[in-house]
């Protein structure tokens, strides 16, 4: 069990893909609060720490623990305040975005009035919000799925290229979003290759090397 | 910052209309397989070509034609959570893995009830088999318990092979084999409904308890098994 300000504590963490380790002994603590900027090559192991702290993965070797649960025992438990914004959006194509909205919202118990909101915030009017989602571009949907993100109110925020594909007022919106939930007390671990616009946000960075963490000092 | 877990039965709820809704929505079923399952049972007919071996099979391939149909809906149902990813985010959100496998499974009934419905009719035209009142009940509880059965499972496999390499291929291989005792009971019992080599409808009881000890089995066994079956 990792102490109560701690975020995320990884201590030797190795995860297997097959019998490749993507993480390999990799060590990190992330204090509660913190929004971390993580850099690193393609198939350097980002995608694979994010997944681990979801819980999406096994630990293979080590001790992982998120927001005080232990990843190998209590993976369900942490999954519950964690939330996540893939390569993919998780949206369903054949329903619009307001019907994905409320999907999530029923899932999760969020209210109508927080969807609104959300939604609003993401700047998901109402012609947009009944368009399907196959039909809408891919800078829309990172939208919607953002708004469902912020509905999640999830304490850990994990995001993998949260600005691809979206224009300069969504990135910027985004920015904010992250600011905000970061002072209301989120953490948050952002995977990115755009390092001056995640640089400005983030607290601190660290890099991701060969399945291995490796800081890069406080912002 | 956290929310409060959703119940297992809510998330059930929400998880069968969000799938009931798609089908609606994107008409893949009613376009596409229902017209397979149609073409299904017209090749029995042209393949058999004699009314008498028809009428005597016919109980077994309506089950059969329900079985082919039912490896495409239960490769839909997890396709369109593939298609983006939403399997994972369904993982992060914390849910009940009970629910999903319930809401995914009563999607799957519902869906399978109607394919069977138009099946059966079309055995009817098709076979000019004959159907009594007493064998319409006997037939609707036979279709309603075969289908938890074949649901359960198809959820449950289903749910196995999502993330799978190959998982077209898959399916079949894991599913077919373990749903034969719905295939086996089912028939006997359509059999007696159908009236077919003169069996009598009171035959066909002991196979519909035999239909709900499998639904049974098979419901319970996947709500414990899904989640620890789809957590990789």
């Amino acid at each position: 069990m990792s102490s109560g300000d701690e975020a995320v504590r990884l201590r030797n963490a190795v995860v297997l893909l097959g019998s490749f380790p993507a993480l390999a002994e990799a060590s990190l603590v992330v204090e509660r609060g913190e929004i971390v900027l993580m850099s690193g090559a393609n198939g350097a192991g980002k995608t694979t720490l994010l997944r681990l702290c979801a819980g999406l993965l096994p630990l293979a070797r080590g001790e992982a623990s998120v927001l005080g649960f232990n990843l190998a025992t209590q993976r369900k438990e942490a999954q519950l305040h964690v939330g996540m914004l893939g390569h993919a959006n998780g949206l369903y194509l054949d329903l619009t975005a307001q019907e994905n909205l409320q999907f999530w919202g029923s899932i999760v118990g969020a209210s109508s009035r927080e969807m609104a909101l959300s939604a609003q915030r993401m700047g998901l009017h109402s012609r947009l919000l009944s368009t399907p989602v196959a039909k809408m571009s891919a800078g829309q949907r990172r939208r919607t799925a953002l708004a469902i993100l912020v509905i999640r109110r999830a304490s850990l925020w994990l995001l993998d290229e949260p600005h691809a594909g979206l224009d300069a007022a969504g990135r910027d919106e985004i920015d904010i979003i992250l600011r905000e939930a970061a002072s209301a007390g989120a953490t948050i671990i952002v995977a990115s290759h755009e390092l001056e616009r995640a640089g400005a946000l983030a607290t601190r960075r660290i890099e991701v090397v060969g399945g291995a963490v490796v800081e890069r000092g406080v912002q | 910052m956290k929310r409060h877990s959703t119940s297992t039965w809510a998330v059930a709820r929400t998880i069968a209309s969000k799938d009931l809704r798609i089908e609606w929505r994107s008409k893949v079923l009613v376009n596409q397989v229902l017209p397979f399952a149609a073409i299904v049972m017209v090749l029995f007919a042209f393949a058999l070509d004699n009314d008498g071996i028809l009428q005597r099979v016919a109980p077994g391939l309506v089950w059969l034609a329900v079985l082919f149909t039912s490896l495409i809906i239960v490769q839909r149902t997890f396709a369109i959570e593939s298609a983006d990813n939403a399997l994972d985010a369904i993982k992060v959100a914390g849910v009940p893995s009970a629910g999903v496998f319930l809401g995914k499974s009563v999607a799957l009934v519902v869906q399978l009830l109607l394919f069977e419905c138009v099946l059966v009719l079309l055995a009817l035209v098709l076979y000019q088999v004959h159907l009594s009142w007493g064998g319409v009940v006997l037939l609707v509880t036979v279709s309603v318990l075969a289908n938890i059965g074949l649901a359960a499972m198809g959820a449950l496999y289903g749910g196995l092979g999502a993330a799978a390499k190959g998982r077209e291929t898959l399916l079949p291989l894991l599913l077919l084999p373990a749903v034969a005792p719905v295939l086996i009971g089912a028939t006997r019992a359509t059999e007696s409904a159908f009236g077919v080599g003169g069996a009598s409808l009171g035959e066909g009881w002991p196979w519909v308890a035999l239909l709900a000890v499998f639904g049974a089995l098979f419901g319970f066994g996947g709500t414990l098994a899904f989640g620890v079956l789809t957590e990789e």
